[in-house]
């Protein structure tokens, strides 16, 4: 029971990460922003209108939404909520989900490589450069956190993380976090990577890749990087918010209030750093990726 | 006892692939200082159960002399220089961190292995005196810029004095003061050749002094 | 008395860079450097009592080395205090580049020439492996400054070299200290002294491993001060560029200095039974560093960098005595001496040609003899005496080592040997013999009748040379035996 609720929390909230994270980045800049409800408004107004296809695209352009989608709820049936188990949890679960993430990303690169713009391409090529370096640090905290725990399920490894990975060892935990961190604000083209206010195509990465979608596949859109950012969010908020009562209903409020203040630390960073060369984002994911390497080494 | 040394252990693990990825020489002396003043803490938990006003004075001199002085020094060295960055040293940054994450996981296997006589403070200890050992010849060999190489035997030697301070019972205070003391006068003595060396070459690429050869 | 040693030229250094006026900083200079002849004589008559709770104790090993670099140091400071009034205060032109330059203050110069001879006795007189090494990275650092003491591009670069390569090998010695401390910690925790006295009553005890190790980082790290091979390459550069004086004592003090380093190292292991493993690791790094400095010694252009190799050379045969064992330890401690002092001298005359000459090319200097007379025939006769002919001295040390090996049965060994040794006398004579020979060219500065100063220190160091190869005295021999024992050779028979 607790498992389908943290999934319907996920479905249902997912949005709403969007503007809280607006919400903190426009009272830093002394604006009274928008409601925390626009992302909905957006995706239903979205809904009703029509949709406008190139004659270029072909099923592919169409597909990459309804796929980003739909591996976004496949996704969260195998999240756990901190001390609440997933909906589903076997051994090497995390790798399902991690290939799930993947085949999103990659059908979304598939639709704007579809377009056969250059926009769409050189996003696409940026995307894919950014996470062929993110996926290896995303893939060592994991292992720093299989190789603590002993489990190789996710729900097994983040229900021990107090027990097995903070007491033992604080170092790897921060560390753990640390690199997480930094994997969620490079796959959720936040800012240091990249800037979702911007309206320069040739500095934009995510935004550019999607700039042909229209109408419904546009809110698909919306609502399947609100999803990822949901995922991301809650593995953060997993590590980060170690409290481990033992009843699933508190562990899972507990950390569904902390994947909100993880929305509000994105706020937060996004609104006090300016955005990376270019040159220098390599240089940090591999330094969160020697980061999560280190947890692993670190791990006794 | 191990767990409350542990998060300075990994914070200098971390300082060294920092240093490794650093380009820029205020940077790298920043990073050099406060791996000085870590090592002066870390010498204090560690020896302030059974001597602790030795402790104090070895972390007090260590973190006055590493933190303060050395950095001072190093950067009269350099007054009126525009060099900011290491340009293009033997190896590249990126390249540099991954080596020394390689180095790092080498010495966690090494450290494994080795048995000491008297079972260390930290099981981390011993491999993180030598990576930061690894480190600081490393950035000896692949930089370029004669202020990073005496950045790189400053590390080093803080690499030793980990060593040391994992084996505190063998080496009386006198010698601890002795080898700070050292330090002290190489790196002064260092900085005052970077300085005549800046002032007649009109740089400081250690690579370049290539003059006298067979 | 032993304070005293180390006291009076670290005091006297302290004050040579107060006082003014360069007469009286000279005379402190020489009166200081006879000062401590006269304590080390002393020492000879009867053995100073052990200061600071063991310390810091004169043994044999110590007395023979302190003997050596005290009187080295004596003679030299003669021959410097010409040198000074010769350089001037005013600007000099480079020789090689033409640029003009100046000195480094001569304060600086005195000063630290002080502190090197207050820190090579350190080391020599101590019994603490721990002071050991804070004795030799304080011989480096004094010795810095000397080598830049020409303001120039090339003993800057020298001195960066020295100080860096010097520093890292002295680190990793660091190192190897703590691993002896290791190896002699015993499980409860109490702490281990590292005075050798100590460290070698319980050597039974000692861990073998980390002892091992702890050995080989001692000889990497001493060895790289020392200039064994392939760790020499500070060391023509450091020797060419400085100053002859500093050249003479960097040469024959300060390497004989770190040399003690690795016979403490081989002493301990001596004593843990584990005698074989260090001498291996010299035979070996004994002939590199004889095959180094064969190599480079032939077609050299520059008669400083020659002299350099020539050193490379000798810390070669004497790491290879040690490592031989038996009567080749006897000859390798000999061989210090022997060799402190012809080389010594030689770095002197060198510096006589260079000022003559207004160069340090080989193939420029002719005709030494003509234009220099003492000191062109000084250099002539000093090829024989540092190659080791008879009558020297060296021939006699270097016949020493031969027959340790011919009588340990390895003919490989003593072949290669003689093989170098002939190498080297080939390369340096053909040199140092054109030098001599022939007409001087024009432009030479011709002296018929040298300065006293500057001959009279050469001429001093080669008579005994000469009388050490003629004669040995008694106490002498007796002294070399007992180091020799103390290292772990047997009894020396002619």
């Amino acid at each position: 029971m607790p498992s389908a609720a943290g999934m319907l929390a996920g479905l249902v909230l997912a949005p709403l990460l969007l503007g809280v994270t607006n919400r903190v980045k426009a009272w830093f800049a002394g604006r009274h922003g928008q409601p925390l409800l626009q992302p909905y408004r957006d995706i239903a107004r979205l809904m009703r209108k029509g949709a406008v296809y190139s004659p270029t695209t072909t099923w592919v352009f169409r597909a990459g939404p309804l796929v980003s989608v739909a591996a976004g709820i496949v996704a969260l049936v195998l999240l756990p909520l901190g001390g609440s188990r997933a909906l589903m949890t076997f051994s090497g679960d995390f790798m399902l989900l991690f290939y799930l993430l993947g085949t999103a990303r990659f059908f979304v690169v598939l639709a704007a490589l579809d377009t056969g713009s250059a926009f769409e391409g050189m996003g696409a090529s940026r995307e894919v450069a950014f996470s062929a370096l993110a996926e290896p640090a995303l893939l060592l905290a994991m292992a720093a956190l299989v190789r603590a725990t002993g489990t190789r399920s996710l729900s097994g490894a983040m229900g021990k993380v107090w027990s097995d990975v903070w007491v033992p060892s604080m170092p790897v935990a921060v560390l753990v976090a640390s690199a997480l961190a930094v994997v969620l604000l490079a796959e959720n083209a936040r800012i240091p990577f990249d800037d979702p206010n911007t309206h320069l195509e040739l500095t934009m990465i995510h935004e550019v890749m999607v700039l042909d979608h229209s109408g419904p596949d546009f809110g698909l859109v919306l609502y399947g990087s609100a999803l990822k950012g949901w995922i991301f969010a809650g593995l953060l908020a997993g590590v980060l918010v170690p409290v481990r009562t033992g009843n699933p209903w508190l562990d899972g409020a507990v950390t569904v209030a902390g994947i909100f203040a993880v929305a509000v630390g994105v706020g937060v960073v996004e609104s006090s750093m300016a955005r990376l060369r270019l040159i220098r984002v390599p240089q940090l994911l591999v330094g969160a990726g020697v980061m999560a390497a280190l947890a692993v080494l670190l791990v006794r | 006892m191990g767990w409350e040394i542990d998060p300075i252990l990994v914070a200098l693990v971390l300082v060294n692939l920092l240093l490794l990825g650093a380009s820029r020489l205020a940077s790298c002396v920043r990073l050099v200082a406060v791996q000085g003043v870590l090592l002066g803490v870390l010498a204090l938990l560690v020896q302030v159960g059974w001597s602790p006003w030795r402790a104090v004075l070895l972390a007090g001199g260590s973190v006055l002399l590493k933190g303060i002085v050395f950095p001072r020094l190093l950067w009269k060295a350099l007054r009126g220089a525009e060099i900011r960055r290491e340009m293009e040293p033997y190896v590249g940054y990126t390249l540099s961190v991954l080596l020394g994450l390689g180095m790092l996981g080498l010495t966690v296997w090494v450290g494994g292995r080795l048995r000491l006589p008297v079972p260390a403070a930290s099981h981390l200890l011993v491999p993180v005196a030598l990576f930061t050992m690894l480190t600081g010849l490393f950035l000896i060999i692949a930089r370029k810029k004669a202020i990073t190489q005496v950045l790189g035997y400053l590390v080093l030697e803080n690499g030793i004095v980990t060593f040391g301070i994992a084996l505190s019972h063998e080496a009386p205070l006198s010698v601890e003061l002795g080898v700070l003391l050292d330090v002290f006068v190489a790196v002064l003595v260092m900085g005052i050749i970077i300085h005549n060396i800046r002032e007649d070459f009109d740089h400081i690429d250690a690579d370049r002094l290539v003059s006298l050869k067979d | 008395m032993l304070l005293l040693i180390l006291v009076l030229p670290t005091v006297a250094g302290l004050a040579a860079f107060l006082v003014r006026g360069d007469r009286v900083r000279r005379g402190l200079l020489v009166g200081t450097a006879f000062g401590h002849l006269a304590l080390v004589a002393g020492a000879w008559v009867r053995l100073p009592a052990p200061a600071w709770g063991g310390w810091l104790d004169l043994d044999a090993v110590g007395l023979l080395f302190l003997s050596v670099t005290s009187l080295l140091f004596a003679v030299a400071s003669t021959y410097a205090v010409g040198y000074l009034e010769r350089e001037g205060h005013h600007a000099h032109r480079d020789f090689e580049e033409g640029r003009v330059f100046s000195d480094a203050p001569e304060a600086r110069f005195v000063g630290c020439l002080l502190f090197f001879l207050a820190s090579m006795s350190l080391v020599t007189i101590t019994q603490h492996l721990g002071l050991l090494w804070v004795a030799v990275e304080a011989t480096a650092l004094a010795s810095a400054p000397l080598i830049s003491f020409h303001r120039h591009h090339r003993s800057l670069e020298a001195t960066w070299k020295y100080l860096l390569i010097c520093s890292v090998g002295i680190a990793l010695a660091l190192l190897g200290t703590f691993f002896v401390g290791v190896a002699a910690a015993r499980p409860g925790g109490e702490s281990a002294s590292m005075l050798l006295s100590d460290l070698m009553a319980e050597a039974a005890v000692l861990q073998p491993g980390w002892l091992r190790a702890g050995f080989i980082l001692l000889l990497v790290g001493y060895g790289t001060k020392m200039g064994l091979a392939p760790l020499h390459t500070w060391l023509p550069d450091a020797h060419a560029e400085a100053p002859s004086v500093a050249s003479a004592l960097l040469s024959g003090a300060l390497l004989n200095c770190a040399f003690v380093g690795i016979l403490r190292g081989q002493q301990l292991l001596g004593a843990a039974g584990l005698a074989p493993f260090g001498r291996g690791l010299l035979v070996v790094l004994g002939l590199v560093s004889m095959t180094f400095g064969a190599v480079f010694v032939i077609r050299q252009a520059d008669f400083k960098r020659l002299l350099a190799y020539s050193s490379v050379e000798h810390m070669g045969i004497m790491a290879l005595g040690v490592g031989l064992g038996g009567a080749a330890t006897f000859g390798a401690l000999l061989h210090a001496v022997n060799h402190s002092v012809a080389k010594g001298m030689l770095f002197l005359v060198a510096g006589n040609l260079l000022a003559a000459y207004r160069t340090k090319s080989t193939a420029i200097v002719r005709g030494a003899t003509r234009a220099l007379p003492v000191s062109g025939v000084l250099w002539l006769v000093g090829l024989f005496a540092i190659t080791g002919s008879p009558p020297f001295g060296t021939f006699f040390s270097e016949f020493s080592i031969l027959k340790g090996a011919l009588d340990a049965g390895r003919w490989w060994v003593a072949a290669a040997y003689l093989g170098l040794l002939g190498a080297v006398f080939a390369g340096m004579g053909r040199i140092m013999v054109r030098m001599a020979q022939g007409e001087p060219g024009e432009g030479v500065a011709v002296e018929p009748h040298e300065a006293w100063s500057a001959v009279m220190a050469p001429a001093v160091l080669l008579a005994l040379a000469l009388l050490l190869g003629l004669w040995v005295p008694r106490g002498l021999a007796e002294l070399l035996g007992a180091a020799g024992q103390l290292v772990g050779g047997g009894p020396w028979r002619v």
